[in-house]
Parts: C-alpha cells; structure tokens; sequence
C-alpha cells in the first residue's frame, strides 16, 4: 500500500495514496461540523473537498470558531 | 473642539435609530467578545443580558482527534440569532489576518463582515498599523466589510476609512487591562472626522467606562473581558447594556456645561425670612 504523509493543523499525517480531502475530513470525524479547510493557505470550499486529492507535503489546515474577543 | 460642554457640535446629526454598519442596523450599540468565559451556557448568558446584536468568535486550528464532539461556540451563539464577527486576535502581520480571514469568510457562508486586528506584539497587543493598513487594504480589496482595531489616532483612522473600512474601532486602553478611557481627547477627535461608525475597542473595565464612551459620541462599544472577567459576568453584561444606552442618551441630550462656581438649583428669589 502506498502511503502519503501529509501535515494537519501542523502535525504529520499518513494516509493511503488517493485520498482526497474530503476523505480526510470524515476520518476526523467533522463532516457537517462548522469547519473551514486550507490547503497550503489556499481556503478550499466544501464542494470542493471530493475532488481534491490529498499530494505529498500537503499543508492542511483546518479551523473552527472558538471564543475571543 | 470642546470635549464636554459641546457634544451637539461633535455630532449633529446624531440619530437613535441604531448603530449602522456596512447598512445593517443594530438596535445594540453595544458589540461582545465570547472569550474567557467558564463554559458556552456562561458565554450565551452574558451574551443574551448583554442585549447585543453583534458578537465576535477567534479563529483557531480544530484540536485533532479531540473533542469532536463537544459542543460548539457556534451551537451556542448561533449565526442565524447573532451577527458574527470573526476577528483576527493572535496575528501579528498582514498575512496572517487576511488568510485567517479568508477562512472565517468560508466558516461563515461567506458572511463578509470582520473584525481585523492586527498586533504589535504580546506585551501591549497595540496594533500594529502598517501591517494593519496592508490587510485592510487586501481585504477590502477582495470584498470584505473590515471593521477595524486601530491606535486612536485621527490620521490612522481617517487613513482606514479612505481605505474603505466600514467602521474604525480605537482602543480606549489596552485590551484586557480593564483601564478605561485613557485619551478621551483623542477619541474624540476620531468621532469629531468620522464617516464611518466609531466603535471603542478595548480597555472598558466597568460600566461608567462604556457610559463615558458613549457620551463621547462613540457609536458603540465592545468589550470581552469587562464581563467574562466580572464577579458576575451576567449581571455585568446587563450593566454594560444599560450603560452604553444611558451614555447614548446622556450624549444626544447634550451634557450641561462645566462651570467652576456653583449655581443654585432653587431660585434665590421669594426665599423665606
């Protein structure tokens, strides 16, 4: 099996060579969670997440709103 | 300029109509931050006591493999009772705001209204302005409705509102140091120019803090630690909500002027004996 490391929110991340970003999201459980995701600061919108296949060295960042002021 | 015995002259045509911004109008002057809070259910208390219309959510990296499933900020300020206002706390340049930005807008359902700040550094959190200007200049640029923390300086604020910022939003004092308003003369020579809104943000410790805003001619005022970090945030927060409307009204009556002797307050005529 060939695999990709990849890196979330700063963190490396191995996954199997084809995933897209939309597999990503569901294997961190946040499907229909309030998120945005950037991939090498490029902010990528939902619809997009299917047909994005996740590269080596990818920089994946995904956010949420917390509280601040 | 006279800072007190004139307000009519700062603001004439001061309206009660609400606070305007980017043409939506808020009924609350009065905008919070749902920082430093115990849980969501204090968050959403003060939120609601606070009678704000408009409150303002940091963007921050989802915590891998944790708290999936916890419950949200969003689950408890929700976007479709409350006006969202992403800002940008914790960058220090122009890069950084806009790209967190960029992601607040795809968060929000492309929900253009935000909050920049960019920081100096970690000991004051001053603004930084010339990297303030860069990404207000970006953002507007790529259509946002940039509200705006920035020095209280009339030229800086005049800069950003050429820029095309919705509203300029001076520090009264640090933020989080609870100091109050520091340079009420500056404010007001901010307020004095101003086309757009001008919202206090920052340095309110108390409720006089947010009546003294107010009666400047500030357009409105918001505040974070003021409540979260009171004994009671929640009775806070309502006290926060009357004082910026009693300073609201106190500001359109037009204060009466300062004079140094006294002046009775019964006629001296027709006294007895």
């Amino acid at each position: 099996m060939v695999s990709v490391t990849i890196e979330v929110n700063g963190a490396a991340h191995v996954l199997r060579a084809g995933r897209t970003l939309h597999d990503l999201i569901a294997s961190l459980d946040l499907l229909g969670k309030r998120v945005a995701v950037a991939i090498n600061r490029e902010v990528i919108p939902s619809p997009r997440w299917p047909g994005r296949i996740l590269k080596p060295d990818d920089r994946v960042e995904v956010v949420v709103a917390i509280g601040g002021g | 300029m006279n800072l007190n015995d004139s307000p009519d002259e700062v603001r004439p045509a001061a309206s009660e109509a609400g606070l305007t911004i980017a043409g939506r109008t808020y009924a609350s002057r009065l905008l919070v931050g749902t920082g430093k809070y115990r849980d969501f259910d204090e968050t959403r208390a003060a939120v609601d006591a606070s009678g704000t219309e408009i409150v303002t959510v940091t963007i921050r990296r989802v915590n891998i493999g944790q708290h999936a499933h916890e419950p949200s900020l969003l689950d408890a300020v929700p976007p479709d009772r409350f006006t969202i206002l992403p800002n940008t706390g914790g960058c220090f340049n122009a890069k950084d705001a806009v790209y967190t930005l960029q992601l607040a807008r795809e968060l929000l359902d492309g929900h253009p209204l935000c909050k920049l700040e960019v920081l100096g550094d970690e000991k004051t959190l001053f603004p930084n302005m010339p990297e303030t200007l860069k990404a207000a200049e970006a953002l507007v640029k790529d259509g946002f409705e940039v509200m705006v923390y920035c020095s209280d300086d009339p030229i800086q604020a005049r800069i950003l509102e050429d820029i095309g910022c919705v509203a300029v939003m001076p520090l009264a004092s640090l933020i989080g140091s609870g100091m109050g308003i520091l340079n009420p003369w500056n404010l007001s020579l901010i307020i004095e120019q101003a086309r757009v809104p001008v919202i206090v943000d920052a340095g309110v410790g108390t409720a006089s803090d947010a009546a003294i805003a107010m009666e400047l001619g500030c357009d409105g005022v918001l505040m974070n630690t003021a409540i979260a970090h009171a004994r009671e945030p929640v009775r806070m927060a309502r006290a926060m909500c009357l004082a910026v409307q009693a300073g609201r009204e106190a500001f359109l009556a037009g204060r009466m002027p300062r004079r140094f002797a006294a002046s009775p307050s019964s006629p001296m005529a027709g006294r007895i004996a």
